[in-house]
């Protein structure tokens, strides 16, 4: 199967990722673990630009950056340089924004993705360090707001900004590409994803080789995928109509799904780009080797190991490693189970649940998935019966042995069943008769005979087979 | 009027008194003032001094009073940079040479006016009236360390602390007769100066003796986490200073003479000259022929950090906000009641320079000729160990005579701004008079060897009178 992709889509995407793992910010030694407490108490002159303040830069974070490049195989600038990038905000203290101009520290990436019609290589432009802003908050809504509070909590946070190349054809790979992006920063342990404001993203979208739109403010990834599918019908249609499509910058509104015109290209800003004359350049090229000994097994490597190393389905193998923790998770539920039971536990069953839950493998132990599968192999409860475990500890808490108890789980004795089969053919002459005479579905009635009987502690398969087997004799 | 003295000078007198009586001594001269050198006097000063005698600090500059330019931040004290958009804004915090001065022991007197920003050759241009020259009241003390260098020079404190960006404290310095110091780029942290263009300043001490600078340079200079440009030092600066100049070679810039140089001038400088053979230096000329390009690329590295420096002034956190319907209208209306013209024309030009169509033409430009002056030192100071020159062209002028014609004020720094774009130390010293006015004798030395400068400077000093003149004793 080809996708040929119809409308000549093009999408490329800045993600602006919040380093929020590390303990100082970019420029200064204030704390980053803010996300909790009042504004503006994690500040100093330097991240409030005070006059006469200087910016420091945090090794620590362009270690971090230089891992995020490599990891996406980029490659990484011989000597570090910040430039300032000026122009006017509210929320930006200095006037000017320290960033990465034309040295950004990694360059010339990429990320493999599933694609539309299997995998396809997204080209990464660029990786370049810059300082976050600081935050607005309006009082009432930004166009009737009667004041405005700046939060400079957030000022001086490192971003990595990773640009891709317009390489994706639908919402769905840019999905896929964001997701990957994910699984790759959470797999080097730079960022809590879960954090407000950890990632946002911009989009550039063409539609049949015209101009290219960026929509900016996606605070999601869901959002970026409602947004393009929004952005590329409203481009299509307007095509369809004879309009022209003119460069332009454009805001994704959540909360009615559509994008909204900001700004035409013409009147963009001049950024007056110049080095930062207060930090010296950084020679980084001699760490890469260091750095490159640092990087974890990353999702694809991973991937491959898995398939190799369990003989696990691809399909499991991927779900598998999109999380590190649930690649973790797996290793270790792999190492006591049979790895096939275990993917298929873990893949299928309990991320399923998961999933249904919003919550993620944190909230379910290792032991306790190692219990449930063992229980299962060991016929001592049903398949069903392990999946009710699951969503009993989920919702309610609990050990699945006190659950199998509790429940009644535990599957009954042979000679239990074999005699709810003799009552409940004896009861069902016509049943049989009719079986015999060729209506297979009679036989349901007589299986459904000795659940009742066994109070639905039976395996369903298996008393029907002793039913088979009983009147076939 | 307090004694005109040197840190030795007070240490004496504190023995014999107490810190409390010398600061308090100095208060008196201050309130007594008529050239408006200082903006705030702190009213800590004397609390500070009275500390010291009870606790007996032993450090460096236990009781010495010390003056302070007003772009250096000090907690509770306003720092404005004379300038009206910073009008109230009291740091929360000190300055790297600030927390080393007070854990030296200084005495904080108060802050001293400058060229709004930094941005001028004369102190007209600060919001708080020009300060005068304590020789001639009808003229300018020079700028932008003006102050800085006239309440030294009135003996209203015996040091202050200026920055110099394109000649800033060498300036003043000649123009009233004290000795200032432009130290290496790096020298001296510039943590908690308020920058006007962070490539070219060094924050530099002032004084009346080249024996105080080096006690000065010793307490505020070296290595500091928060300016990554900052380096460290391994010797001391006091230990340079011997009386000894025999073998030093002396390189003169012809360049350094050229048009528009004032004859009294050109004639201290070269008795200066002749003064350091007599000592047993010996001279040669040396060339330095981009010399000329050097005002041109300097205005405009200055100017175009100076347009985004200043960005920060917007009424949003501190100092002057005049309202306004929506932020941008806020902002625009701050700046343009709180920018003085001076200011206002350096960030419009340097905005210029920047700007995409022009960053190739002037800015990339400007930084070439930087390279090439800087080669000048390089290939000049390889042969010779200093070179040597007029630090100002002429005497301090006349309060108003050049305020308006802003290019002819530009072309006063021919001498010192390409010290600036090499990053070089350098220091003025008083080495005569023309028309009774002080002339500055320039020396400047390599990268970070402010010892040769400072023992020259010293050598100078013991051998000659001209620094122990003061206002209203020349005829
Ligand atoms: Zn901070």
């Amino acid at each position: 199967m080809v996708y040929d992709n119809p409308d000549g889509v093009r999408i490329g995407l800045e993600v602006h990722v919040q380093l929020n793992k590390l303990n100082t910010k970019l420029f200064c030694g204030c704390s980053t673990d803010y996300h909790d407490d009042e504004p503006n108490t994690h500040v100093c002159p330097v991240c409030l630009g005070l006059p006469g303040s200087l910016p420091v830069i945090n090794e620590k974070a362009v270690e971090f950056a230089m891992k995020i490049g490599l990891a996406l195989n980029c490659e990484i600038v011989g000597q570090t340089q910040f430039h300032r990038k000026n122009y006017y905000y509210p929320d930006l203290p200095k006037g000017f924004q320290t960033t990465q101009y034309d040295y950004p520290i990694a360059s010339r990436g990429k990320v493999i993705i599933e694609g539309e019609d299997g995998e396809r290589v997204i080209g990464v432009t660029r990786a370049h360090m810059e300082e976050d802003p600081g935050r607005l908050q309006h009082i009432g809504s930004i166009e009737k707001s009667k004041g405005t509070f700046i939060n400079y909590n957030r000022s001086g946070m490192t971003l990595i900004e990773i640009v891709s190349d317009p390489d994706m054809r639908s919402p769905k790979e840019a999905r896929r590409y964001l997701d990957k992006l994910r699984s790759i920063l959470d797999y080097l342990d730079v960022f809590n994803g879960d954090l407000e404001g950890a990632m946002r993203v911009d989009a550039n979208v063409s539609v049949f080789g015209g101009n290219r739109v960026e929509v900016k403010n996606i605070s999601s990834f869901k959002g970026a995928e409602r947004a393009l599918l929004y952005e590329i019908m409203r481009q299509k249609n307007h095509v369809r109509r004879g309009g022209k499509i003119v460069l332009e910058t454009r805001h994704f509104d959540e909360a009615r799904g559509v994008t909204i015109s900001m700004r035409t290209k013409e009147e963009e800003h001049d950024y007056r780009y110049f080095p930062e004359p207060d930090l010296v350049p950084m020679r980084v090229a001699d760490k890469v080797p260091d750095i490159l000994k640092t990087l974890p097994e990353l999702p694809d490597a991973k991937r491959e190991r898995f398939n190799s190393q369990y003989g696990i389905a691809d399909m499991h193998a991927r779900a598998l490693t999109i999380q590190i923790k649930v690649a973790n998770f797996y290793e270790e539920v792999a190492a006591k189970v049979d790895p096939k039971d275990a993917a298929v536990w873990v893949a299928d069953i309990l991320k399923g649940e998961l999933n249904y839950r919003d919550t993620d493998v944190d909230a379910f132990k290792v032991d306790d998935i190692v219990e449930i599968i063992s229980l299962v192999k060991q016929d001592k409860i049903t398949e069903q019966s392990g999946v009710q475990i699951i969503r009993t500890i989920l919702d309610e808490g609990g050990k699945p042995q006190d659950i199998v108890v509790s429940k009644g789980l535990l599957k009954v004795e042979d000679d239990i069943v074999a005699k709810a089969v003799e009552e409940a053919i004896a009861e069902s002459p016509e049943a049989v008769a009719d079986y015999l005479a060729g209506k297979e579905k009679s036989l349901n009635f007589i299986v459904g005979k000795v659940m009742q009987k066994t109070k639905g502690r039976a395996d369903a398969r298996e008393a029907r087979e002793k039913v088979l087997a009983r009147i076939n004799k | 009027m307090a004694a005109w003295t040197d840190i030795s000078g007070i240490k004496q007198r504190i023995e014999a008194s107490s810190a409390e009586e010398i600061t308090a001594s100095y208060l008196e001269t201050i309130g007594k003032s008529r050239i408006n050198g200082f903006t705030t006097v702190w009213d800590k000063a004397l609390e500070v001094a009275r500390g010291i005698d009870k606790d007996g600090n032993s450090g460096p500059m236990a009781g010495v009073p010390i003056a302070i330019k007003e772009n250096i931040s000090t907690t509770g004290l306003s720092t404005t940079c004379s300038s009206k958009i910073l009008q109230g804004y009291v740091p929360p915090y000190d300055a790297h040479v600030i927390e080393k001065l007070k854990a030296a022991g200084a005495v904080i007197l108060g802050k001293t006016n400058m060229d709004e920003f930094a941005m001028g050759t004369s102190t007209e241009s600060s919001c708080y009236g020009p300060t005068l020259n304590p020789w001639d009241t009808g003229r300018v003390p020079g700028g932008s360390s003006g102050g800085s260098a006239a309440v030294v020079a009135a003996g209203e404190a015996p040091l202050s602390l200026g920055s110099d960006t394109g000649g800033s404290v060498r300036c003043p310095a000649a123009f009233c007769g004290v000795v200032g110091l432009k130290p290496t780029y790096g020298a001296v942290s510039r943590y908690g100066l308020i920058s006007y263009a962070n490539s070219l300043e060094q924050i530099g001490p002032m004084a009346t003796t080249v024996a105080d600078i080096a006690i000065l340079m010793d307490v505020i200079g070296g290595y500091d986490h928060r300016d990554s440009t900052s380096i460290k030092k391994e010797n001391t600066y006091v230990d340079s200073l011997k009386d000894d100049v025999k073998g030093l070679k002396i390189g003169v810039p012809e360049e350094y003479f050229g048009e528009g140089i004032d004859e009294g001038v050109k004639k201290a400088v070269w008795d200066a000259i002749g003064k350091y053979e007599d000592m047993g230096a010996s001279w040669k000329k040396v060339s330095m022929p981009h010399t000329k390009y050097a005002l041109a690329s300097y205005y405009i590295i200055a100017m175009s950090e100076a347009s985004s420096n200043l960005a920060r002034f917007d009424g949003t956190r501190y100092g002057l906000r005049v309202e306004g319907e929506t932020w941008h209208i806020m902002a625009s209306k701050t700046r343009a009641q709180g920018f003085g013209e001076e200011v206002k024309r350096r960030i419009l030009l340097g905005t210029y320079a920047l700007s995409a169509g022009y960053h190739d033409k002037y800015y990339l430009k400007a930084l070439k000729v930087r390279t090439l002056v800087k080669q000048d030192f390089d290939r000049a100071l390889t042969d010779v160990d200093v070179l040597m020159a007029p630090t100002m062209p002429t005497p301090a002028f006349k309060i108003g005579e050049k305020i308006d014609d802003p290019l002819s004020l530009y072309l006063a720094d021919v001498n010192t701004v390409p010290v600036n774009l090499a990053g070089v130390p350098s220091i003025s010293v008083p080495c005569g008079f023309a028309d009774g006015l002080p002339v500055g004798l320039q020396i400047i030395g390599k990268p970070f060897d402010e010892n040769t400068i400072l023992q020259a400077a010293y050598s100078f000093e013991q051998n000659t009178d001209h620094h122990t003149k003061r206002p209203g004793e020349v005829a």
